[in-house]
């Protein structure tokens, strides 16, 4: 018999800490879709997706009502759509953004990720014309989210791809300056791009995925900050314990949600991902973990160690949670999406080189962070390349998605509304990297990369 | 099949009687009641067998939230599965 104190953590981490599956993802592999006539092509993506998530949404909407625990979204993620307009060269990919997002209106999904290239190694046909296009699809749909692979572990970095993108994400935020410069944030630039992640923007159906599979993501920063709150002032391995505890619980939900989600819809189970994501509300926050750490703010000297140890410790507690874990698995740092990171960026105790020593150890990387709207594509790529390398080196996943806010300065604000949330336009160093971006070619794989 | 009802608030004459009672009507059995009244907050846990529900599992879920309303306390009715994965290995 299930004991009354455990039922009353459960319902007060509903209530009251924010507990959540983040997500419920379908991932849709669309190789059968190719065609070299796009409008074929893009009539079989769309009738793929309406076919296999029709029941998606209204299935997480029956379980969260069974189980009593919200579950945020439903999201579709799909093959990265270069290969699909690799059979149709002299198109402009725009017309399967518009297709996506069709379908995803459709079935009543708010993201659909998977308008990605993975070109790490090398641009194959589709790839550059996929990429060229990623401000113009950004910025003329609504749900569609891209991203693009230039480096890993195995390959090396793709330093062509990296001076690309700066550019593009820079024509992203031109292209929907209007609208806070959204596009940008719909767009993740990755190192080791896992292929089975279920959370946006970097979503996207691997080649090696089954035809369709559902992809859970897990969250509850709130919870952990709650439990290190009623533990008081214990050692840094009870921290940990704690942690771990908490995850492990946590990551059960998921899996129970991922289960059913599964049975339901008689898709596979593919893996939870064990994150810590949060949300701009109050009490969803992972700088405030680390603050109820014992650090005065997030940023401050001990941030790293913070967070290296949180994020160990996630994984530790959730992956005897789960049958299969994946995706990106650890602590998310998305500053505009983080009520105690906001905070920290606005009084400049969280700056980009922090920020940067921590996507060393945490899970992601320089994620949603707004910078001055003048801030040349060399400077961007430069910043591309040093994320790239720390995941390169570390064989981890690293990825950028900064937001240029243009016509604006550093100190101002960027407002995005709703989970992506707002916060200040961050300092950069200004200092141009460009005669090391213009030489191109590939950053060699490091030692790391003979393992066999 | 069973679920938890849990009633959490402040403490009301008849809070037992009226969820109960919104239970039998459903077909649903209570199969064990804990509750305890601490500082004048009140929180009543319930085991109940829903297999002979008359209603859909969501519907039962929308009518004690309702009931719940009335009340002016918070009732919560989950699957038991939830708190099974949560707390056990």
């Amino acid at each position: 018999m299930i004991n009354s104190r455990d039922i009353l953590e459960t319902i007060n981490m509903i209530d009251n800490e924010n507990l959540d599956v983040r997500t419920i993802t379908m991932g849709i592999s669309l190789l059968d879709c190719i065609d070299d006539d796009i409008d074929k092509a893009c009539n079989k993506v769309y009738n793929k997706i309406c076919r296999y998530a029709s029941e998606l949404v209204k299935t997480g909407e029956d379980i969260s009502k069974d189980y009593g625990i919200p579950i945020i979204h439903k999201r579709i993620s799909v093959t990265p759509i270069a290969m699909l307009a690799a059979a149709c060269p002299t198109k402009s990919p725009v017309k399967f953004a518009k297709a996506l997002d069709k379908a995803a209106d459709t079935v009543g999904v708010n993201f659909v990720g998977g308008y990605s290239a993975l070109v790490h190694k090398g641009f194959a046909l589709g790839d550059y014309a996929l990429i060229e296009s990623i401000p113009e699809a950004l910025a003329s749909t609504e749900r569609v989210c891209s991203s693009v692979n230039i480096g890993s572990t195995k390959a090396g970095i793709n330093m062509d791809a990296v001076a690309k993108m700066g550019h593009v994400i820079r024509k992203s935020a031109e292209l929907t300056a209007d609208r806070d410069c959204i596009g940008a944030a719909k767009l993740v630039v990755f190192c080791n791009a896992p292929e089975d992640n279920p959370f946006m923007a970097g979503a996207f159906h691997g080649p090696g995925e089954p035809d369709c599979v559902i992809n859970v993501g897990v969250s509850g920063p709130g919870v952990v900050r709650a439990a290190l709150a009623k533990a008081g002032s214990c050692n840094i391995t009870e921290v940990a314990d704690i942690v771990k505890k908490t995850a492990f619980k946590i990551t059960r939900a998921g899996m129970l949600v991922a289960r059913e989600a599964s049975k339901r819809l008689s898709v596979p189970f593919g893996i939870v991902d064990l994150s810590l994501a949060p949300t701009p509300a109050i009490g969803d926050s992972v700088a405030h973990i680390l603050e109820e750490m014992g650090l005065e703010q997030c940023g401050a000297h001990g941030t790293t160690a913070c967070l290296a140890l949180l994020n160990d410790a996630v994984k530790k507690g959730g992956v005897m949670a789960s049958s299969h874990v994946g995706g990106l698995s650890g602590a998310f740092i998305p500053v505009t999406e983080d009520a105690g990171m906001i905070d920290a960026a606005r009084n400049k105790t969280l700056t980009l080189t922090k920020l940067e020593a921590m996507t060393a150890v945490c899970s992601v990387g320089l994620d949603m962070i707004a910078i001055p709207g003048d801030t040349p594509a060399d400077v961007i790529s430069g910043i591309i390349a040093d994320e790239a390398a720390i995941g390169m080196v570390n064989s981890k996943t690293t990825a950028v998605r900064l937001i240029p806010a243009i016509g604006k300065k550093a100190g101002e604000e960027l407002n995005f509304g709703g989970l992506l949330g707002q916060g200040p336009i961050m300092d950069i160093n200004p200092k141009s990297p460009s005669k090391f971006i213009a030489r191109g070619g590939r950053i060699p794989a490091p030692m790391q990369s003979l393992k066999n | 099949m069973n679920a938890v009802i849990t009633v959490l608030g402040k403490d009301n004459v008849g809070i037992l009687a009226k969820v109960s009672n919104e239970c039998a009507g459903v077909g649903v059995n209570i199969v064990e009641v804990t509750q305890s009244v601490l500082q004048g907050m009140f929180a009543m846990i319930m085991f109940v067998d829903i297999t002979k529900s008359t209603v859909p599992f969501s519907e039962l879920v929308d009518r004690l939230t309702e009931t719940g309303d009335q009340l002016g306390v918070k009732i919560h009715v989950m699957h038991e599965d939830i708190f099974n994965a949560m707390h056990t290995i």
